[in-house]
């Protein structure tokens, strides 16, 4: 019987090496948004194109989208353009930009070389409403619910694969249930 | 040994000296308050560096929304809350105590406690046994002379 | 050609140390000594190979032979001769060789020095170094071969040694900590050897002893070495992290320690034998945890080698095998039995399991900060940070234990130590730390609970050792010869506790009363901590081998004196581009002025400065120093000396029933 006790060293260890085993591969770099479940915080934003023009949360509202945080000045989001604008134009994924920290006119000349995939693109100058979605670095693609709820979110650059495995099973589960 | 990854290389200059530099405060303890905030706060993006020592831009933005909120007034626990609520539990260094982290908490006193209940346990053992089984010996031996000789001995 | 000798000198190594580690095994299990015979040549013949491929890596670099990968990726033509030479280990691949030199040099030097231990014993212990060997060496052949070529487009130039390792500090940071690291598997394999004969002695103790103190030793001065290098290289002035890889390096640390003091016991007094074992195990097995946490990407570190889930499988299955194997083994052969000792609660017995008690909190606490994340995250709760916060709430107070423990437990004396004495001997050292610990907090600046708290346990560890000294040297012969009487390995593990107080004094002081000062200065102004004044004089251009730098020029002046002029840099590496802040640091033995450049603002005019005043921060390093001496002296006490003489005397006499009988099965 005591001899048993003798034995615990080695369940703490194989426990321990479970996890560690679990944890390869993982990529360390990307956290799960703070915001799954909520509802997108309040804001009221211009849009690119139209300055005046007040936009606030119920953009989201009535269908199940994509909110894609980007900017001119960031490299990645040069790299996933391509991908949203055959989202947009081929699947007609319903996608809502936020120009996050950029300059208007740099922005629109940005759309109107590239491409515009976004329904409206929203914009946030000061960072302000991207801060308080969480946004900690761009380009990030959020899925939004019918209901303006925060379903998922993906840091990094959007490509055909990150679209097939992780972005459009959760997209279309919200989409039928919306 | 430490070979760093790229990223990190970006990270360790001190541009974090840059913006602390320029913030103003009304009091000695609002900057102390700023101080300590700033270095339990993790930056989402590079990880493994508080923001008060980090150059990533968002560990600029948040220095600067900590800085808003110490002057106005508002509490550590509030600013704190703001940022969780914001980026989540990771950018908090000092996890707080709730039920998923209590045996994170309790490590030191489990440790401690258990080693001293082996230890009282080891004193109990050593001070009950030792005697009694040099005593059993004693008369082990005594038996076994009176067995060889006949009659126990004196000496 | 020379790369592929080397790769071809690594594979010979591989059927050398397969040779090893069943050859002599058989021959310890069977009684052959002619079997047995081999572990000595096959051990030598490992090293040699093994020091031939890290001979041909390092003409590699030595030579630009920009066709070897692995030279390409972490060295360049510019790089200063040294620096291609500390290269060497620059990277996964090269460090990974150095491990693997360090443990066959190990392996070898248990093979020396080891030559009156019985054949039998030396050929198993050999045997377990040799399986540890074949691990390894499998890791970097089939993983990590430093020697694969680019052929045929070999590179013009290389991509240059990351900076930040371009360093005096990181030339021999890494063999210090891997000889510390590797060291351990001696003490493991002394362990493994006895728990397959079912001989667990003192004599085993006694053994292990000195391998465990000399590994230790080196791993305290790898650690320090580390600390030192992210003080004045990082560029933030601060001096641990609890960075998962700094803490990687301080779980064998914490373990090594107690695993020292509970070997003492179990020498003298054949006690605790199951623990010490585990211990020995546990220690290397924390070595090995350390390197897969470095090299498999499991955990986000500043410090990680780039991940690699191939690499980080491999190496946790490596770990995995040599700790269930050993584990299982200690389950079937520790003893269950408890010896038959006395010890009262106040004796040096209890004095030692006390300290291990505390030292395997810390070493906890140490890990499950480390590893919660990870856990919580397999478990499905989320995602947590474990931080400095929590590891200055926890680990502090179990550190101040230990120190109050220590100073206590010197003046105790095996099996029972008489209460009143104790604490007639204990009256000094708490009368004068009290003292301290109110006049240093107050003198350096306010009354802090911490620094209170951290100074009275650093100079209660001081005052009493001197006291023991003091109490100890006493002779008719005079002081003199009372002095001289005391053995070197008392002295060692003076200056191994004298280190310990120096740590903490200046670990406490640094950390409570260091000024940090971040101010925005253009040429010609001016900045004050304390009476000191830092003017920014001038700003210029610099031309380093392989950067370009802009240098500050600052004056520190205290009351109008001139105290020093300090350059610090902001560097701009050729190859990888990368920008590297030098601080300009005034190395003083109690206290650092310490100037960093940030960056511009507002163009180039002005520029971010932080600026430090850093009491006592090198008596942390000191006091490393001062451990790893009093290993050294306590390894050169003549009584491991005449033991070697002796051992096979003290062998016999264990075998023939003086120790302590094994729980179960008779001797291998």
């Amino acid at each position: 019987m005591r001899r048993l006790y003798l034995f615990i060293p080695l369940a703490l260890a194989v426990a321990l090496g479970v996890v560690l085993a679990s944890g390869i591969g993982r990529d360390t770099s990307s956290l799960d948004s703070a915001l799954i479940g909520e509802p997108v915080p309040a804001f009221e934003l211009a849009t690119l194109s139209d300055p005046d023009g007040a936009r606030t949360p119920d953009v989201f509202r009535g269908q199940t989208q994509l909110l894609n945080v980007w900017g001119t000045w960031c490299p990645s989001c040069r790299v996933e353009h391509p991908e949203l604008m055959r989202l947009a134009d081929e699947k007609g994924i319903p996608i809502v930009g936020l120009n996050y920290k950029d300059n208007r006119d740099a922005a629109l000349k940005w759309l109107e070389e590239r491409g515009d995939p976004y329904s409206v693109t929203l914009f946030d100058p000061q960072g302000a409403f991207g801060f308080d979605l969480g946004v900690y670095g761009a380009p990030e693609t959020y899925i939004i619910d019918a209901e303006g709820i925060v379903r998922y979110r993906h840091v990094g650059v959007v490509n055909e694969q990150v679209w097939r495995e992780t972005l459009a099973p959760v997209f279309e589960q919200y989409r039928q249930e919306g | 040994m430490r070979a760093f990854c790229l990223l990190a290389l970006l990270l360790v200059t001190l541009n974090a000296a840059a913006t602390s530099a320029t913030y103003q405060f009304e009091s000695e303890a609002d900057r102390e308050r700023f101080r300590t905030l700033t270095s339990e706060l993790r930056c989402p993006k590079c990880q493994n560096q508080a923001i008060a020592d980090s150059n990533a831009p968002i560990a600029s933005d948040m220095r600067e929304q900590v800085h808003r909120m110490v002057v106005e007034g508002r509490s550590n626990d509030a600013i704190m809350e703001a940022m969780v609520s914001r980026f989540g539990e990771f950018v908090r260094y000092r996890p707080q105590v709730e039920p998923r982290t209590w045996l994170l908490w309790l490590t030191p006193l489990i440790a401690v406690g258990v080693g001293l209940i082996v230890i009282g346990v080891l004193l109990i053992r050593s001070s009950r046994r030792s005697p009694e089984s040099s005593v059993l010996s004693e008369e082990d031996r005594q038996r076994a002379d009176a067995l060889l000789n006949g009659s126990p001995r004196d000496d | 050609m020379v790369p592929e000798f080397g790769h071809f000198a690594l594979i010979l190594a591989l059927a050398l140390a397969v040779l090893l580690s069943s050859v002599p095994l058989a021959g310890a299990l069977t009684g052959r000594s002619a079997l047995q015979g081999f572990a000595r040549p096959l051990a030598t013949g490992q090293f040699v190979f093994i020091a031939i491929a890290f001979m041909a890596l390092t003409r590699a670099f030595l030579l630009d032979d920009f066709s070897v990968a692995y030279v390409a990726n972490n060295s360049n033509s510019l790089l200063p001769w040294y620096y291609k030479f500390s290269a060497v280990w620059g990277g996964h691949e090269g460090s990974l060789l150095l491990w693997i030199l360090v443990l066959s040099g190990w392996t070898l030097a248990v093979a020396i020095f080891s030559r009156r231990l019985p054949a039998d014993l030396l050929a198993q212990v050999l045997s377990v170094m040799g399986m540890v060997n074949v691990g390894f060496l499998l890791f970097i052949l089939l993983t990590s071969n430093p020697f694969e070529r680019l052929l045929p487009n070999v590179p013009a130039d290389g991509t240059d040694l990351n900076p930040l390792l371009q360093d005096v500090g990181l030339i021999i940071h890494p063999p210090m900590l891997y000889m510390g690291y590797v060291g351990f598997s001696v003490a493991f394999a002394f362990a493994i050897a006895a728990l397959m004969r079912g001989r667990l002695d003192s004599a085993w103790a006694r053994w292990t002893r000195p391998w465990t103190t000399v590994a230790w030793c080196f791993l305290s001065l790898g650690i320090a070495l580390g600390s030192w290098w992210a003080y004045y290289e990082l560029g933030w002035g601060g001096w641990w992290f609890w960075d998962p890889v700094e803490n990687a390096s301080f779980l064998p640390w914490l373990a090594g320690t107690a695993l020292m003091h509970s070997l003492a016991v179990t020498e003298k007094r054949g006690v605790f034998k199951s623990w010490t074992v585990l211990l020995a195990i546990l220690t290397f097995s924390l070595s090995l945890l350390g390197t897969f946490l470095v090299r498999s990407g499991v955990l986000t570190s500043v410090h990680a080698f780039a991940s690699d889930p191939t690499r980080g499988q491999f190496i946790l299955a490596l770990l995995g095998i040599t700790i269930v194997a050993s584990l299982t083994l200690y389950g079937f052969r520790a003893p269950a039995v408890h010896t038959r000792v006395r010890y009262g609660a106040l004796s040096r017995e209890v004095f030692l399991l006390m300290n291990n008690v505390l030292l395997m909190a810390a070493m906890l606490v140490v890990l499950v900060g480390t590893l919660y994340p990870l856990v919580l995250d397999y478990l499905g709760g989320g995602t947590l940070s474990v931080g400095e916060p929590y590891f200055n709430l926890t680990f502090s107070p179990l550190a101040v234990a230990v120190a109050l423990m220590l100073g206590a437990g010197v003046f105790s004396r095996w099996k029972r130590t008489d209460g009143g004495w104790l604490g007639r001997q204990l009256l000094w050292p708490a009368a004068v730390s009290l003292l301290i610990a109110v006049i240093v907090p107050l003198w350096l600046g306010g009354f802090e609970p911490w620094a209170f708290v951290g100074c009275f346990a650093a100079s209660w560890v001081l005052v009493a050792t001197v006291r023991d000294i003091w109490g100890k040297s006493a002779s008719r012969h005079g002081r003199m010869h009372g002095l001289r009487r005391l053995t070197r390995s008392y002295y060692g593990m003076v200056f191994g506790h004298l280190g310990m107080a120096v740590v903490m004094a200046g670990a406490t002081v640094v950390s409570n009363y260091g000024v940090e000062r971040d101010v925005r200065m253009t040429p010609g102004d001016q900045a004050r901590i304390g009476d000191l004044t830092f003017r920014f004089e001038s700003i210029g251009d610099r031309e380093g081998p392989n950067y370009t730098a802009q240098q500050g020029v600052f004056e520190v002046r205290e009351e109008g004196r001139l105290v020093t002029t300090l350059y610090p840099e902001k560097r701009i590496y050729n190859v990888q581009r990368s920008v590297m802040t030098e601080a300009g640091i005034d190395a003083g033995l109690f206290r650092d002025l310490f100037v960093a450049l940030g960056e511009p603002v507002n163009g180039a005019s002005a520029w971010a400065v932080r600026i430090q005043h850093k009491p006592l921060v090198r008596w942390l390093w000191l006091g490393a120093i001062f451990m790893a001496f009093g290993g050294g002296l306590a390894i050169s006490d003549k009584r491991y000396r005449l033991r070697r003489r002796e051992r096979k005397e003290t062998d016999r006499q264990n075998a023939s029933g003086v120790g302590e009988p094994a729980a179960e099965g008779g001797p291998g």
